[in-house]
Order: C-alpha cells, then sequence, then structure tokens
C-alpha cells in the first residue's frame, strides 16, 4: 500500500473497514477546453460504501467513467490495489474486478432476466467459442458452474419471479435490480453505481438501499455510488465525496459533510465568484 | 374402533406418524421447495433426520414438554420441521400469520407465553424483536435465512443450521432423551394450537389434541381416496387451521409430498411447474385465475377466440360433469385400459384437426368479408363429420376434441392439469366460477369448516357437487340446527378449549361435545345438503321485521367479476345501504381497452361511468334478492363505492380478508349517515395505514348512487 497508517477501522454497526483499495491522484479531465473534472484527489478503502454528490453538472458520472476506464484522464494517476494503473479499456477494468451500473439502463431488452445476469459472468467464462458452439466438456461445466452463481444473485435480490421474463416488459424499478443483479454476477471487488435510485418512489428507492446495504454486508464489496437523493447519501454511505464544478470541495463521513460551509453553498446555490 | 386401530398401531402423534413414514415411504419425495431455479427434495427418510437433528437441538437448547414454540414465516419445508420437531420433543407449536403487523404478534406470543420463535427471515425477526419488551417469556428466536442478521446480537438469536448442528453434535447424550419425549405423547396431548382470525375482538387460541388431528385427517383421506401419490402446494398461511392439516395433518396421515414456492410472487409458476393432484384454495385464488384468463382471451386471435367460447359453451352445458371428471380411485394401468385410453386421444386429435381446419377456412372467408371486424362475426361451428353420430356418442367425441384443443392446454396453463380433487372454502364462490373450474374437467368441491372443528364440518361427496351449498356432514361429523337456525356439530375433531379462556369455551361448546358455529343455515329438503345464510349474529331484523341477511346479498355482488368487496347495512333500519369496493385488476382492464385514463385507485373508483356499471350491477342483484321471498326486504337502495380498497392493515378485514362489520361501521359512520339521510355526495378523510406501520390518510368527495328496488310488496301481490 501506499501509507502504511491506511490501516482500516471498524465501523459503529460493526463492519471492518480495510485499506485503501483504489486511489485517486490529482485526476483532471478536459474536453476540448471544457475541463470537467479538475485536479481530484481521493480514496475509496476496502469493505466500504462511498458516495460522490454534487449538483448537476458536477462532474460526478465523468468521475465514474474514469474509475470504470471509459474515459482516460489527461493529468494524474489511478491506483488500484496497490498498482499505478495504466490507462486501459473498459473491459481490462471489468476484468480487474471493477463493474458497474449505469443510470439510464443498459440491459439487453430482448433478452431474459437470467441471460442478462448470465451476461455478467462473462469475464468468469474462459472456454473458447469452438466448445462453447459444441456444448461440450468445460462449457457445459461452466455454464452449470455460473449458472449457480446466478441463481444465489437472483435469490439475494429477490427477482425469482421474473427471472424468465424479457427485461423490455419489465417495470423501471426492477430493470435498475436486474442491472445491479448483472454487475454482481462478475463479483466485483468495486461496484460502481449510476444513481442507483433516479426516478424511483419511496418504496423502491427503501428496497434499493437495503439491496446495497445487503450486498455491502453480505458479499463485503467496496460499493462507490453517484445520487442526488440526499436522505438516501447520508443513511448509506461511510465517507462522502461533495463535487461543484469538477473541484472536490468536501471529503469526510455524512456529518462532516453535512455541516461543511461550502458544500451548504453549493447545494442552497450561493453565487460564484 | 378407527381410535383403537390407530392406537394399536402406535401412532398417537404426529412425530408418530413421521417414524411410520420414514420407513414405509422412505425414498418417496416428502418436501420439495424451488431454491436456486431448481426444485429441491427430501425424502421421508430425510425428512426423519432433519427433524430428529433440529428436535435435539431444541433440547439443547432448553426445550421442555408444555413450552409454546411460535413459529412465523412463508410456507417453507424447514418451518413445517420446526413444527414437527417441536411436537416430537413435547413442546406445542403455534404457527403465526406472518403478514401480522408486530403489535397483533405482539398479543399472541405474550398470551400463549412463547418461550422460543422460528422466524423464517429478517423481517419477522425485526418484528419479534420490536416488541421484545412486552414478552418476558420469550427466550430465544430461531431464524432461518442469515440474510442482513449478521450484525444482530446473538446472545438469544439463533441460526436455524447451527441449532441443527448442535443437535447433531449431541445427538449420543440427548438421543435417549428425544426418544423419552416421543414415546410419552399420548392421542389427547395437544397437537398444535391456533389462534384464529376473529372477525370480533382479540384472536382465541384452539388447542387441537392429537386426536382432532389425526382422527381429522384420516377420516378426510379416507372421504377423498388420499394417497402417497398426491402432490400438494403449500402456499396458504402456516397459521391457518386449512394449511395445518393438509399440508402437515393429511400429508403424515397419507404420505403424500408437500411442495412449496420459491417465493410469494412464483406461486402461479410453481403451480404449473408441479402440477398438484390435490389441491386448497379460498374462492379468490380462481376468482384471480379465471379473470385473467378472460382478459387474456380478450388478447387471443379470432381463431382461439372462437374456439374457447364454442367449446366453453358445451362444456358448461353438462358435458364437462358428464365426460370430464378425473377417475375416483387411481386405476391400474393395463394393457387394455392403455389402448382404451390411446384410441380416446386420437379421436379427439382427429377430430381437433378437422375442426381447426374447417373454422380456419370459414374464418378466412369471414375476414374477406367483415375485415377486422370478423372477430365479432366469427363463430366457431362443430366439425361437420361429428354429424354422423347419434347423440350421446357425439357429446362424448365432442369433449374429447375439446379435451385436445382447449381444456387440456388451458388446464395445464393453469396448473391444474393433474387434479384429481380440488377444495375451495372460507367464503361462497360466485357459481360462475364453480361452473367454469368444473366444467374443465376440474373436480372442484366445497367445503365447510372451521379452526374449532379442525376443518371438516361438511363436504361435497364426488358426484353431488353444487355452487350452493356446502355439502353434506363428513364422516364421523353429527350436525343439527337449533330452532334460531344456528349450525351446531360434534365431531372427533371437535377442539379441546380455547387457551387460558374457560368462559368462551364454555359458551361455545356445551358439555356434550355439541359446538356452535356461529352460522345459521338450514338442510335443504331431499337433498341433505347444508346451505349456510350467514352468520347467525349478522342475521338481524329490519324495522319492518323481515329478514337482514348481509352476507346473502353482499355474496351476489362479490361474483361480479368488477366488485372486490362489499358490504351491506341496514339491521333496524328501513332500508338496505352498500359499500362496494371495485376490483382494480377487472375495472382497470376495461378503463384501459375504453381509452379511460386514470390516476390512482381512489379516481378509478369515482368514474361516472364506472359508477353506471356498478350501478347496473347492483339493480340486478336486487331483481335476484327479490326472487327470494325471505330476503326480498334486503334490496340495496343506495349505495357507494368506496375511494379506498378495504385492507386488513387497517383493521377492516382479518388477515384471512373477511369483513369486519362492526370497525368499518364505526369508522365509516358518515358515509352511512349520508346514506341515509338523502344526500348527493359526501366528503369524508379516512385513516390508512401502510405496510410498515406508518399512518396516513385520504381525503374524498364520493357520489351516492340510488339503485331501482323491485317493490317487494307487488311481488307478493303477483304471487
Amino acid at each position: 500500500m501506499l501509507d502504511a497508517s491506511q490501516d482500516g477501522y471498524i465501523t459503529e454497526d460493526g463492519r471492518r473497514i480495510g485499506g485503501v483499495v483504489m486511489e485517486m491522484k490529482n485526476i483532471t479531465l478536459r474536453f476540448g477546453g471544457v475541463v470537467a473534472i479538475k485536479d481530484i484527489s481521493f480514496d475509496i478503502r476496502e469493505g466500504e460504501i462511498r458516495a460522490i454528490i454534487g449538483p448537476n453538472g458536477a462532474g460526478k458520472s465523468s468521475m465514474l467513467n474514469v474509475i470504470s476506464g471509459f474515459y482516460v484522464p489527461q493529468e494524474g494517476e489511478i491506483w488500484f490495489r496497490g498498482e499505478r494503473r495504466p490507462p486501459m479499456k473498459p473491459y481490462e477494468v471489468a476484468r480487474q474486478g471493477i463493474a458497474r451500473t449505469f443510470q439510464n439502463i443498459a440491459l439487453f431488452e430482448g433478452m431474459s432476466v437470467l441471460d442478462n445476469v448470465m451476461t455478467g459472468r462473462l469475464t468468469h467464462m474462459k472456454s473458447g467459442l469452438f466448445q462453447q458452439a459444441l456444448w461440450k466438456g468445460k462449457a457445459e461445466e461452466e455454464e452449470v458452474a455460473n449458472r449457480e452463481v446466478v441463481e444465489h444473485i437472483i435469490d439475494f435480490l429477490e427477482i425469482q419471479h421474473i427471472r424468465k421474463t424479457p427485461v423490455a416488459r419489465l417495470p423501471y424499478g426492477l430493470k435498475k435490480r436486474v442491472e445491479l443483479a448483472r454487475a454482481l454476477a462478475a463479483e466485483p471487488k468495486l461496484l460502481l453505481l449510476d444513481e442507483p435510485m433516479a426516478g424511483m418512489n419511496v418504496e423502491e428507492k427503501e428496497d434499493m438501499s437495503r439491496f446495497i446495504l445487503d450486498v455491502n454486508d453480505e458479499f463485503g464489496t467496496t460499493i462507490a455510488l453517484i445520487e442526488h437523493d440526499m436522505g438516501v447519501v447520508m443513511d448509506l454511505s461511510d465517507r462522502v465525496v461533495v463535487m461543484d464544478y469538477g473541484k472536490k470541495i468536501g471529503d469526510g463521513t455524512p456529518d462532516e459533510v453535512r455541516n461543511n460551509q461550502e458544500v451548504i453553498d453549493a447545494y442552497l446555490g450561493v453565487s460564484h465568484d | 374402533m378407527a381410535q383403537t386401530q390407530s392406537g394399536a398401531e402406535g401412532l398417537q402423534s404426529l412425530p408418530a406418524l413421521l417414524q411410520r413414514n420414514a420407513t414405509r415411504f422412505a425414498n418417496r419425495p416428502a418436501y420439495r421447495e424451488k431454491e436456486f431455479g431448481i426444485w429441491q427434495c427430501w425424502t421421508w427418510a430425510e425428512t426423519e433426520k432433519e427433524i430428529e437433528a433440529l428436535a435435539l437441538g431444541f433440547i439443547n437448547l432448553g426445550v421442555q414438554p408444555g413450552d409454546f414454540v411460535a413459529i412465523i414465516g412463508r410456507n417453507r419445508p424447514y418451518l413445517y420441521w420446526s413444527m414437527v420437531a417441536a411436537q416430537s420433543v413435547g413442546a406445542v407449536p403455534v404457527p403465526l400469520y406472518q403478514d401480522a403487523v408486530a403489535e397483533e404478534m405482539a398479543y399472541v406470543l405474550a398470551h400463549c407465553g412463547a418461550r422460543f420463535v422460528v422466524a423464517g427471515d429478517q423481517e419477522q425477526v425485526d418484528k419479534v424483536i420490536e416488541v421484545k419488551e412486552q414478552l418476558p417469556n420469550l427466550e430465544h428466536v430461531i431464524y432461518l435465512d442469515p440474510r442482513g442478521l449478521r450484525k444482530y446480537d446473538h446472545t438469544r438469536l439463533h441460526q436455524y443450521s447451527h441449532i441443527q448442528a448442535q443437535g447433531r453434535a449431541a445427538h449420543d447424550e440427548l438421543i435417549g432423551e428425544l426418544k423419552r419425549r416421543r414415546e410419552k405423547l399420548t392421542y389427547d396431548d395437544t397437537c398444535v394450537m391456533l389462534y384464529t382470525s376473529g372477525t370480533t375482538g382479540k384472536p382465541k387460541g384452539v388447542v387441537l389434541s392429537n386426536r382432532n388431528v389425526i382422527e381429522s385427517s384420516k377420516n378426510s383421506a379416507e372421504f377423498d381416496n388420499l394417497t402417497e401419490e398426491e402432490n400438494i402446494l403449500s402456499y396458504l398461511p402456516m397459521a391457518w387451521v386449512g394449511d395445518f392439516i393438509f399440508s402437515i395433518g393429511q400429508a403424515y396421515w397419507c404420505g403424500f409430498c408437500v411442495n412449496c414456492p420459491e417465493s410469494q410472487d412464483t406461486m402461479m409458476t410453481d403451480l404449473r411447474e408441479i402440477g398438484p393432484t390435490y389441491f386448497f384454495a379460498p374462492p379468490r385464488v380462481f376468482e384471480t385465475q379465471l379473470t385473467n384468463v378472460m382478459i387474456r382471451m380478450e388478447d387471443a386471435g379470432a381463431l382461439k377466440y372462437a374456439l374457447f367460447h364454442h367449446f366453453l359453451e358445451f362444456a358448461k352445458g353438462g358435458a364437462g360433469e358428464k365426460y370430464g371428471m378425473p377417475r375416483r380411485k387411481r386405476s391400474v394401468l393395463t394393457f387394455k385400459r392403455r389402448m382404451v385410453r390411446a384410441w380416446r386421444y386420437a379421436m379427439g386429435v382427429g377430430f381437433a384437426i378437422e375442426t381447426l381446419i374447417e373454422n380456419a377456412i370459414r374464418l378466412f372467408f369471414y375476414k374477406l368479408r367483415y375485415g377486422k371486424d370478423a372477430r365479432k362475426h366469427f363463430k366457431a361451428r362443430d366439425p361437420l363429420g361429428l354429424m354422423i353420430y347419434p347423440e350421446p356418442l357425439k357429446s362424448y367425441f365432442k369433449y374429447r376434441m375439446g379435451d385436445v384443443l382447449i381444456y387440456g392446454p388451458l388446464k395445464d396453463t393453469l396448473g391444474f392439469g393433474r387434479i384429481r380433487v380440488a377444495y375451495t372454502a372460507g367464503e361462497a364462490i360466485g357459481p360462475e366460477i364453480f361452473e367454469f373450474f368444473r366444467s374443465l374437467g376440474i373436480n372442484l368441491k366445497q367445503l365447510y369448516g372451521q379452526t374449532e372443528a379442525t376443518v371438516f364440518i361438511t363436504v361435497q361427496p364426488d358426484g353431488q357437487v353444487r355452487a350452493d351449498t356446502v355439502g353434506v356432514p363428513a364422516p364421523d361429523v353429527e350436525v343439527r340446527i337449533d330452532e334460531k337456525g344456528e349450525i351446531y356439530y360434534r365431531s372427533p375433531g371437535v377442539f379441546v378449549e380455547y387457551f387460558k379462556n374457560p368462559e368462551s369455551t364454555a359458551s361455545t361448546k356445551d358439555a356434550e361435545g355439541w359446538v356452535a358455529t356461529g352460522d345459521a343455515g338450514f338442510f335443504e329438503e331431499g337433498t341433505g345438503h347444508l346451505r349456510i345464510i350467514d352468520r347467525a349474529k349478522d342475521v338481524g331484523k329490519m324495522a319492518d321485521g323481515s329478514m337482514f341477511a348481509p352476507k346473502y346479498v353482499e355474496n351476489k355482488l362479490k361474483f361480479y367479476p368488477d366488485i372486490l368487496e362489499a358490504v351491506l347495512f341496514g339491521n333496524g333500519k328501513d332500508y338496505c345501504v352498500a359499500f362496494i369496493n371495485i376490483d382494480m385488476t377487472a375495472v382497470g382492464n376495461w378503463a384501459e381497452r375504453n381509452n379511460i385514463p386514470y390516476a390512482s385507485y381512489q379516481e378509478l373508483a369515482g368514474h361516472p361511468q364506472v359508477l353506471d356499471t356498478i350501478q347496473k350491477h347492483v339493480e340486478e342483484v336486487n331483481e335476484s334478492v327479490a326472487q327470494d321471498a325471505m330476503l326480498s326486504g334486503c334490496q340495496i337502495h343506495r349505495f357507494v363505492v368506496l375511494h379506498k380498497e378495504l385492507d386488513a392493515d387497517d383493521g377492516e378485514l382479518t388477515r384471512t380478508r373477511k369483513v369486519r362489520r362492526r370497525i368499518i361501521e364505526e369508522k365509516y359512520a358518515d358515509i352511512i349517515d349520508a346514506l341515509y339521510d338523502g344526500s348527493k355526495t359526501v366528503s369524508t378523510e379516512t385513516e390508512v395505514t401502510y405496510e410498515d406501520g406508518r399512518k396516513g390518510s385520504i381525503k374524498a368527495t364520493l357520489e351516492i348512487r340510488d339503485a331501482k328496488v323491485v317493490p317487494t310488496g307487488q311481488k307478493m301481490a303477483a304471487e
């Protein structure tokens, strides 16, 4: 690890938070003349729920895309599990153990829920095209093993009743849950959630919050999430990063952030000079 | 004789039956549950081992004979095992309704003084923890699904599998104790305690002995020829006496297999996958299925639509009863029988193909003539080949071909493909619904029962099934009717007592063992079938002295698919008024088809067109009620469609969805007043309880409608 002092701690509710698993150092991302992210540094510890919040256009989604390898920042370093990460393609990032969900659901609409979740296992399948086509030997064994993992996740997220339903026929809240299932199927070390609760009603939000907490608790998955609903963020997360106009204006526990003057200004809309 | 016989075999308790099944049916399936997308199966031998491990774990935990073990959760094999394990160690299982809110649960747990609770998941554990202050006797909580419970304080909380593991580890030292306790169980020891849902007041704990449960199971199993070959799907609340008798009593007596669904939402898919041979459901389940079938048929193509209605019409005319019913006894498949079966099926297939081709050709010409309207004009027709046969043979072939084309596939889709016996009870079933299922060749029957009777009071024997009666007295049950019309019964299934409530016990059960049902009814002359009118205490008098029987009218209303619930008022008044709840699925579907936009239940319920439809239904009911000279005073003069669904969470219905009249009367007093004072609208505000226990309120202005009534005086004069 980079810093010997980062040994982790135990949270109030008894979860063990480990050392730093991902560290962003002085990240700057530009699109032509527009600076989306300006010199931001923060870290994510093992087993924690880390939230990234901020007003519209603050650069939250860009930040998530940087982590998932979709954007390559012009400046700065990304350290993942003690190693500096060279610029990577998103699929290489996925192989490293980072999975994500999308703000606008990106599922295969014509496929069943089960098939969709199975695609999340792709990074764990090693048999070749030929074997898959023949459905012999390794391919068959692999499918059975992967199906088992997928069934556990389906059970975990309580979507048994829609196992064989095509995704296009599902309501929005369930689609979000299926997307979470697909991300979980990859058994990620770091799970990125882009607005998991956008457009949901109170009941759906509560369900989703419970699932996120359960995932973190049950699988020990490290979670980084972007969310607009402040109540949800403050309840769920261990630490919060606040962004505004591409800059980091706050970082700390929910309580610290809540009392941070700059954060209050950003949310209440004080004029920027 | 029956008693000595089972006594001689030493089968005086469910644990003893379990031992017998473990040897006699060792490798037959006892339980199945779908988990992780696969049906997991336990044989009787495996079940016995599982229950033994759990029972040893219970002893290890300190469960004493006479203790109460509460069981809360959805239907899962593990929870059924915990009931039998509790009995094995001499304790009494008390299953609770899993959807009860924490306070309801607290009352029952405190009343029986349960020392142990077996809970299904985090939700149930949370509820118990929430009310633990009120439960000084509670010592340990055992949970099944560890999800979300890892962080909880585990000093008095245990995982089910750990208890079993501890039991297995202590096998050698505790097995002697378990055997001793198991052998001490007698025929008169308490088998289970079930809390009635209670339409009035607090729930009462009904104590049932081993004799009650085993005798009732034995008699009813013999009545319907149940064998170890049956398969049932257990999805009804475990706290309900029906589920206890079907999923435990009869299952242990016969040794058949109990299948548990994957989750509550997957019930319908699981039903289809299992294809039970023996099925039990309240009328509501059949109602929903019929509604779904009809809604989906509306979307079907013209040919399917026409064939469906053509064959359904035919089957309803009595052909279903005549040719469709399954055999009473499972027959041994000899070569000759196989050939007969194959011939019948071939005949059916042959005619089916002919029908399809002929009708498809006719439909083609209809489409040429009418274009898109063909569907409205096209009617299916029998194939020409059928014309040459004389009448009984013709109907027979027609039913067989209907079986190939419509009835068979439909039954398969509904999950009723293998049903030999199906029962409905709890409420009256609509004659339309009843006829639909029977005409498909499903042997759906009615029974009348009570928790206090260990279910069975009267049942319909095969071949004597009708929609308007509840059958003849069940084997070993005596029934009599007192001068006021109330029904009394006496049987080996009569309960021991209400727990800690001798006054209620004394007022319900007399010294000779006769139990008052609280229902009013009469035996039909000629057939000896019992007909139920209403709850005896709900039957009242109108101001002019004529009889007031609300349930009779409400049931007539509820038989319309648009109406989910109806409550009639009028005791001691000049005329009757009614509250009506619309059925969201049926009315919502209708609104969609007719391009009527709506945002909420409340808006749909207040829509003028909906009100018109309901008014038509009410007027039809009035006409039908007027036919009955005794009850013609119960016609509905004014009604209102309620702005919210009556709900068990608000205390308006019981957990088994029976109407709580008094509470509704108090809660909606303002609306009732408006119904009687002649006003056209009424504004009201109602408190509602959400599923998590929070409260809110709904405001609404409701339109009151007047319905046409058939003048009774005139009617009498005409007669």
